[in-house]
């Protein structure tokens, strides 16, 4: 299983590396000078893929090694649980403020996610799961839009591929179990109604998309699209930060009134993002459970 | 690969990952976020759905509840002021039916009465014919007895001569008889 993946990574990660790589040269040539002697926890650094391999602070080496992106990770899953806890043992018939929120927010994955791709009977065995995926990805997602954290949980391939990997076992599973294993795979491998010389392309195609690219495609896009939110916003406030204090006084001071607005719609752009993937993940992780409940055709 | 990306980024952290391996999981990587994932979505599983299915449905059966109670109410209701309706347009039937009763009663009773008192005023109105006709009659006698006297003492002075011949006094009262009706008549006649 490995190879594949590989491949698909490499073609994947390619575009992404290569702006990584073309943002930190650029960064580096711009703003080094800048950046001597310049130290802090929010202080300005130059957006790069070291951001998202921080030094490990505890168990280093080991399989339990905990970074800055881990505490970051913990204190997420701390608060959506706090969140929700709270919510459920707080719920009452005639909900708050609160109550409705979380309501809205569950309401939404079992209604737009669930019900809408799987209709409501088949959707309620898997609405827990996609709330799962929906929420703390949503959780995660949004830690690289909050002061102090500034780092998305998701923005590191681990907890992406664990949920792919989650949603890749569940519609094998479910499909397997109503069809078996043979009826599962004539029905993705060799979809009726097309002409049998069509396999010989078809059939490869199909089999890549089981094993490799939904769940490939489901954690790449979400960790690219966490990576890329995290240089943009590093960008933009560093250019600000470089501007607006470091060239203090000089004609260099204008450019600020550029990438500071820059950096607060990239900001709230960047919640838009949080959201849109986690809707797109729990979407397609529903839809492609979906397909494997389908009766065949 | 796992264990030589996660042991070279242990020797050397702040080395920054070239391409591929922004994708090549680390093994402490997966493991933590197999970790934290099984958490939540244990307490997704475990308390957070149940629970607030349970309040949701307690709210929908409550809802429901109360909609039935509601149509019950309505129901209710609707049924009452038919009924209410219906005695009303009995009512008013009933009311409708004494008056048209009372109303043709009265008629019968004024058409009655109407009978009786004209028969009533026929009665009476003989009596009174009849009574008319005694005393007229017994007027007449007595008048033609008195008068006959009176004319033949009047007549016996007048002429001297006394009417002792009975026959002859009763041809001389007659005849002043006849012609005193006789005159009486003409002016009846003439009156009339």
């Amino acid at each position: 299983m490995a190879r594949p993946f590989r491949h698909l990574r490499r073609t994947r990660a390619g575009p992404n590396d290569h702006l990584g790589v073309l943002l930190s040269t650029h960064a580096t040539s711009v703003i080094l000078a800048a950046t001597e002697g310049h130290e802090g926890e929010g202080g300005f650094h130059t957006p790069s893929i070291s951001d998202f391999f921080p030094s490990a602070i505890l168990f280093e080496g080991t399989i339990f090694q905990i970074d800055r992106l881990w505490i970051i990770r913990i204190i997420a899953t701390l608060v959506l649980l706090s969140i929700f806890v709270i919510a459920a043992r707080r719920a009452k018939v005639v909900p708050g403020r609160f109550q409705a929120g979380v309501e809205f927010l569950l309401s939404f994955v079992r209604v737009q996610i669930g019900e809408e791709i799987m209709g409501k009977e088949r959707s309620r065995r898997f609405v827990p799961m996609l709330t799962t995926i929906f929420l703390s990805i949503l959780a995660f997602n949004l830690t690289g839009v909050i002061p102090g954290l500034n780092l998305a949980g998701t923005s590191r391939i681990g907890l992406p591929l664990v949920l792919a990997l989650w949603v890749f076992v569940t519609y094998w599973a479910v499909g397997i179990r109503k069809h078996g294993l043979g009826g599962y795979l004539r029905a993705n491998l060799f979809p009726p109604g097309v002409p049998w010389p069509i396999y010989f392309i078809l059939t490869p195609i199909e089999l890549l998309q089981l094993l490799i690219i939904r769940p490939g495609s489901l954690m790449v896009r979400l960790v690219a699209n966490m990576v890329a939110g995290h240089i943009i916003l590093v960008l933009c406030f560093a250019a600000t930060q470089f501007f607006v204090v470091d060239s203090a006084g000089t004609g260099l001071m204008i450019f600020g009134a550029l990438t500071l607005p820059a950096g607060i719609f990239m900001t709230l752009f960047e919640v838009l993002v949080a959201f849109l993937q986690a809707y797109i993940f729990a979407l397609l992780a529903a839809a492609y459970i979906n397909m494997s409940l389908e009766e065949e055709h | 690969m796992v264990a030589h990306s996660s042991a070279a980024r242990a020797a050397a952290p702040a080395e920054e990952p070239q391409g591929i391996e922004l994708f090549l999981p680390a093994g402490y990587d997966i493991f933590w976020s197999a970790v934290v994932m099984a958490i939540i979505a244990a307490v997704f599983y475990k308390l957070v759905l149940p629970r607030m299915n349970a309040v949701l449905d307690e709210r929908a059966s409550l809802i429901e509840g109360g909609i039935a109670k509601a149509e019950e109410a309505q129901k209710q209701a609707d049924e009452a002021l038919a009924q209410q309706q219906q005695l009303l347009a009995e009512a008013r039937a009933d009311a409708a039916q004494v008056r048209e009763e009372a109303r043709a009663e009265g008629t019968a009773i004024i058409k009655d009465l109407k009978v009786k008192a004209s028969e009533e005023a026929a009665r009476i109105t003989e009596t009174a014919r009849r009574q008319i006709e005694a005393d007229r009659q017994a007027a007449s006698v007595s008048l033609r007895t008195e008068v006959g006297a009176l004319a033949t003492d009047l007549a016996s002075k007048i002429v001297g001569e006394s009417l002792e011949d009975s026959a002859r006094q009763s041809r001389v009262v007659d005849r002043f008889l006849d012609e005193l009706e006789a005159s009486q008549a003409v002016a009846s006649n003439k009156e009339a």
